[in-house]
C-alpha cells in the first residue's frame, strides 16, 4: 500500500505514538537495570551478572517472563476493574510525553499550559492506585491505595507551590517557554529552596523510598499490587519508572536549564542529549536515596509535608512574589 | 478507644499478619484488630512449626538430644549447645579441660556477634533500609566460614560435648577470628554508625515508640537487650557465671529508657563486648586436651537440676528431671524470645502497624524457639 494517500498527520501520530511507547520501555529497562546495578553496587555486589555481558539482558529476560506469566485475578475481587486498573496506570504515561521539551526542536507539542497539562497527567496515576487498591479485595491493598492517595494528596500541594515560584519568575506555563526564560543563569541557582522541596515532594509523588509507603514490603508484603501478578503488574512498574522520568524532567525543564548545555561533536542532538543526561543524573539520585534510607513512619511523612514543606514552599512563593514585583521598580 | 468499645465500633476490621508476611520473621501469626492504621489489640497466634522438642528429649538417652539443641534457636546454636552440655556435667559431674571451656567461649561468642549481625541487618529490613542487611551478612558470612572450619556446619552446629568439644581448633582459627576482630572493629564507626546510626529518619523512627519498663520486664520474664534496655543489668554471663567467664573483663551494656533506640545501642555495644572477650580468651587460650574421656553410656544420677545461659535474645534455662536411667524423665526449656514475645500485647495496644513491625523486630524472636 502507498502510505502518501494517507493524512500525513496521522502518520506522524502512529509514528510519535510508536516512538513514545518504546520509549517508556526502553526507559523502564534502563532504570530497571540501572536500579539492580546500582543497587548491587552499593551493597558492595556485581548484581545482575548472567544474562548478558555484565547482565545488561536480565531486564529483556525479565519482560518475557512477565509476558508469559498467567494474569491471576482473585475470586472475589471486582473483576472489571481489577483488569482496568494497570491500563489507567499505563495509558497516561504516553500522554505527558506530548508536551516534554526534550531539545529545541524534538518536542511534540508547546502547549501554552504545558507544565499544568504534565502535572494533571501525572496525577492520574493515584486514581490508577486507588482502583487497584480497593479491587483487590485485600486489607493490604487497601492500606497501600489509601496510604498512596493520602501521601499524594498532601504532597502535590509543596509541589505545585515550589513549582510556582519559577513560574512566577518565567512568566510563562509553556515548557519550552520556560527554558528559554532561564538563558543566562538555571532557575535552580535562584530558587534552590523551591528545587529541593519539588525534588523531596517528587520522591513521594512516585512512591519511592524513603516515601515508598503504599508498597511497604515490611509492613503491607506489596501494598497496592499484592493480589498482581504477570504483565498486570509490570504495567504498574512501567508506569512508576515513567512517572519517574516525568518528575526529573519536569526537574530539569523547571529549574536545570532544559535542553541547555555546553555544544557536543553531534551539534543537531546536543539539546536532547544533554537534556537526557541531566534527567539520569537526577534518576541516579532518587536510587541512590533508595537504598540508602529507611523508610518514614506514615505520620511522620504527613506531618513533614503539612509541617514543613508547605509552610516553606509559601514563603518561597510569597518572597518570589514580592521580589519579581519590586524587580522592575528598584532597578 | 478499649477493645470493648471497639467491638461495638463499625469501624475497626481484623487484620491477620502472618503466618507468611514478610515481618514476622518466621510462621508466626498476629491477628491485629485494627482502626485504620492503629493496632486496637495485636494477639499472636503461635505454633505453627511445633515440633515437640522437649518430649524428644524425654524419649531417648540424653546424647540423643544434642543435635536437637541446635534446631530450636537456629541463630544461638552454639549457645544452646552450651547450656546443654553443662547441664549434663553439672549432674552426672563430669570433668571439663581449661582448653574446651576456652574454646566453648569462643565459639559461645563468635556465635553471638553472628546473630546480632543478622539481627541488625533483618531490623533494618523491617524500617524499609535493604542496603545494612548486605553488609552485616558480608560480616556474618566471615563467622560462619570460621565455624564452620572448625564445627562442620554453619548454623545448626553440634560442637560442645560432654567433657569437652568435638574437635580441637587449630592455629589457622585463631589467626582467622583475629583477623575477624579487627575486620569487624573497622567497620563499625564507618558503615554501622555512618550509615545506620546517626541517620535521622532511622533515629525518628525507633527513639521513644516503645517503652520497655521494669515493671513490665518483671511482669512478663523479660531478659536480654530488651531487659536491659529498662536499665536493669541482668546477664546471666556476669549475674549466675558459668564456665570461666568470671575470668574475663567485659562489661554489660544497660540502658535507662527502654525505647527501640536503646535497644539497638546495647546490641550493637554487645558486639563489641564480645569481641573484647574473645580476644581475651584467644590471649590466654591454655594448651592441653580439648575433651576427657568420658564412659560410653553415661546414666544421670536420679534428681534434677537446672542450668541457665545467656543466649543472643536472653535467659536460657534448661530444667532436667532424672529418675536415674539416661533417658531424662523430664526436660523443660525455658527459652527468652516466648517470653520477650508474651509482652508484645501489652507493648502495642494503639501503635501504628509500621510500629508494630519495628517492635516485633526489636523483640529479635526466632519463631523456632517459640514453637520448639
Amino acid at each position: 500500500m502507498d502510505i502518501s494517500i494517507l493524512p500525513p498527520e496521522l502518520i506522524r501520530i502512529v509514528i510519535s505514538a510508536v516512538i513514545i511507547i518504546a520509549f517508556v520501555f526502553l526507559n523502564a529497562m534502563v532504570l530497571g537495570y540501572a536500579e539492580r546495578k546500582l543497587a548491587g553496587y552499593i551493597m558492595r555486589r556485581p548484581g545482575p551478572m548472567e544474562v548478558g555481558p555484565q547482565g545488561i539482558l536480565q531486564l529483556m529476560i525479565d519482560g518475557v517472563k512477565l509476558i508469559g506469566k498467567q494474569l491471576i485475578v482473585p475470586k472475589e475481587s471486582g473483576h472489571a476493574l481489577f483488569r482496568i486498573a494497570p491500563l489507567l496506570a499505563f495509558i497516561p504515561v504516553g500522554l505527558a510525553f506530548v508536551v516534554i521539551p526534550f531539545s529545541d526542536k524534538l518536542q511534540a507539542r508547546d502547549l501554552d499550559v504545558g507544565l499544568v497539562f504534565m502535572l494533571a497527567i501525572m496525577s492520574v496515576n493515584v486514581v490508577a492506585v486507588l482502583v487497584a487498591g480497593w479491587s483487590s479485595n485485600n486489607k493490604y491493598s487497601l492500606f497501600g491505595a489509601i496510604r498512596s492517595v493520602a501521601q499524594n494528596v498532601a504532597y502535590e500541594i509543596p509541589m505545585l507551590l515550589s513549582l510556582l515560584s519559577v513560574v512566577l519568575m518565567a512568566n510563562t506555563l509553556s515548557l519550552k517557554g520556560i527554558v528559554l526564560a532561564q538563558h543566562p543563569v538555571w532557575y535552580v541557582v535562584c530558587q534552590p529552596l523551591a528545587f529541593i522541596i519539588y525534588f523531596v515532594a517528587g520522591l513521594a509523588e512516585t512512591n519511592r523510598a524513603p516515601f515508598d509507603l503504599p508498597e511497604a514490603e515490611s509492613e503491607l508484603t506489596a501494598g497496592f499490587h499484592t493480589e498482581y501478578s504477570g504483565m498486570s503488574f509490570s504495567l504498574f512498574i512501567l508506569a512508576e519508572y515513567t512517572n519517574m522520568f516525568f518528575v526529573c524532567s519536569i526537574a530539569v525543564v523547571l529549574f536545570l536549564g532544559g535542553w541547555s548545555g555546553i555544544p557536543l561533536p553531534f551539534y543537531a542532538y546536543s539539546g536532547g542529549i544533554w537534556f537526557l543526561l541531566k534527567v539520569y543524573a537526577l534518576l541516579f539520585v532518587m536510587i541512590w536515596v533508595r537504598w540508602t534510607y529507611p523508610r518514614v513512619r506514615f505520620d511522620q511523612l504527613l506531618n513533614f509535608c503539612w509541617k514543613y514543606l508547605i509552610p516553606f514552599s509559601l514563603v518561597n512563593l510569597m518572597l518570589t512574589a514580592i521580589l519579581v514585583k519590586l524587580w522592575p521598580v528598584v532597578f | 478507644m478499649t477493645p470493648e468499645a471497639a467491638k461495638q465500633d463499625k469501624h475497626t476490621f481484623v487484620l491477620n499478619m502472618g503466618p507468611q508476611h514478610p515481618s514476622t520473621h518466621g510462621v508466626m501469626r498476629v491477628i491485629l484488630e485494627m482502626d485504620g492504621e492503629h493496632i486496637l489489640e495485636p494477639e499472636p497466634v503461635l505454633g505453627y512449626g511445633h515440633r515437640i522438642q522437649e518430649k524428644m528429649g524425654e524419649a531417648r538417652p540424653w546424647p540423643g538430644f544434642m543435635p536437637n539443641t541446635s534446631r530450636m534457636d537456629y541463630l544461638s546454636a552454639m549457645i544452646y549447645n552450651h547450656g546443654y552440655v553443662s547441664l549434663i556435667e553439672r549432674m552426672t559431674g563430669i570433668e571439663v579441660p581449661r582448653r574446651a571451656e576456652f574454646i566453648r567461649v569462643i565459639t559461645d561468642e563468635l556465635n553471638r556477634i553472628q546473630s546480632h549481625l543478622l539481627w541488625l541487618g533483618a531490623f533494618l529490613l523491617d524500617l524499609g533500609a535493604f542496603t545494612p542487611i548486605m553488609y552485616t551478612f558480608d560480616d556474618r558470612e566471615q563467622i560462619l566460614d570460621i565455624l564452620e572450619d572448625v564445627t562442620g556446619s554453619r548454623l545448626t552446629y553440634c560442637y560442645h560435648r560432654v567433657g569437652g568439644v568435638a574437635r580441637d581448633i587449630d592455629e589457622k582459627f585463631v589467626e582467622r577470628t583475629r583477623a575477624f576482630i579487627a575486620r569487624l572493629r573497622s567497620r563499625f564507626k564507618p558503615i554501622y554508625y555512618d550509615l545506620v546510626t546517626s541517620n535521622i529518619i532511622f533515629i525518628k523512627r525507633v527513639k521513644d515508640v516503645v517503652s520497655f519498663t521494669p515493671e513490665l520486664a518483671r511482669r512478663y520474664g523479660l531478659t536480654g537487650p530488651p531487659l536491659r534496655s529498662t536499665g536493669i543489668s541482668y546477664d546471666i554471663r556476669k549475674n549466675e557465671p558459668y564456665s570461666i567467664y568470671p575470668e574475663f573483663d567485659f562489661e554489660v551494656p544497660v540502658g535507662t529508657k527502654g525505647d527501640c533506640l536503646e535497644v539497638y545501642n546495647i546490641r550493637v555495644a554487645e558486639m563489641e563486648q564480645s569481641l573484647r572477650i574473645i580476644e581475651q580468651a584467644l590471649d590466654r587460650l591454655p594448651e592441653g586436651p580439648f575433651r576427657n574421656k568420658i564412659p560410653r553410656k553415661v546414666k544421670l544420677p536420679q534428681g534434677d537440676a537446672t542450668f541457665s545461659v545467656e543466649t543472643a535474645r536472653g535467659e536460657l534455662t534448661y530444667y532436667l528431671v532424672s529418675d536415674g536411667s539416661d533417658v531424662p524423665y523430664r526436660l523443660k526449656i525455658r527459652v527468652p524470645s516466648f517470653s520477650n514475645l508474651s509482652v508484645l500485647q501489652e507493648l502495642c495496644r494503639n501503635m501504628l502497624l509500621s510500629d508494630l513491625v519495628m517492635s516485633l523486630g526489636t523483640l529479635d524472636l526466632v519463631i523456632p524457639e517459640i514453637d520448639r
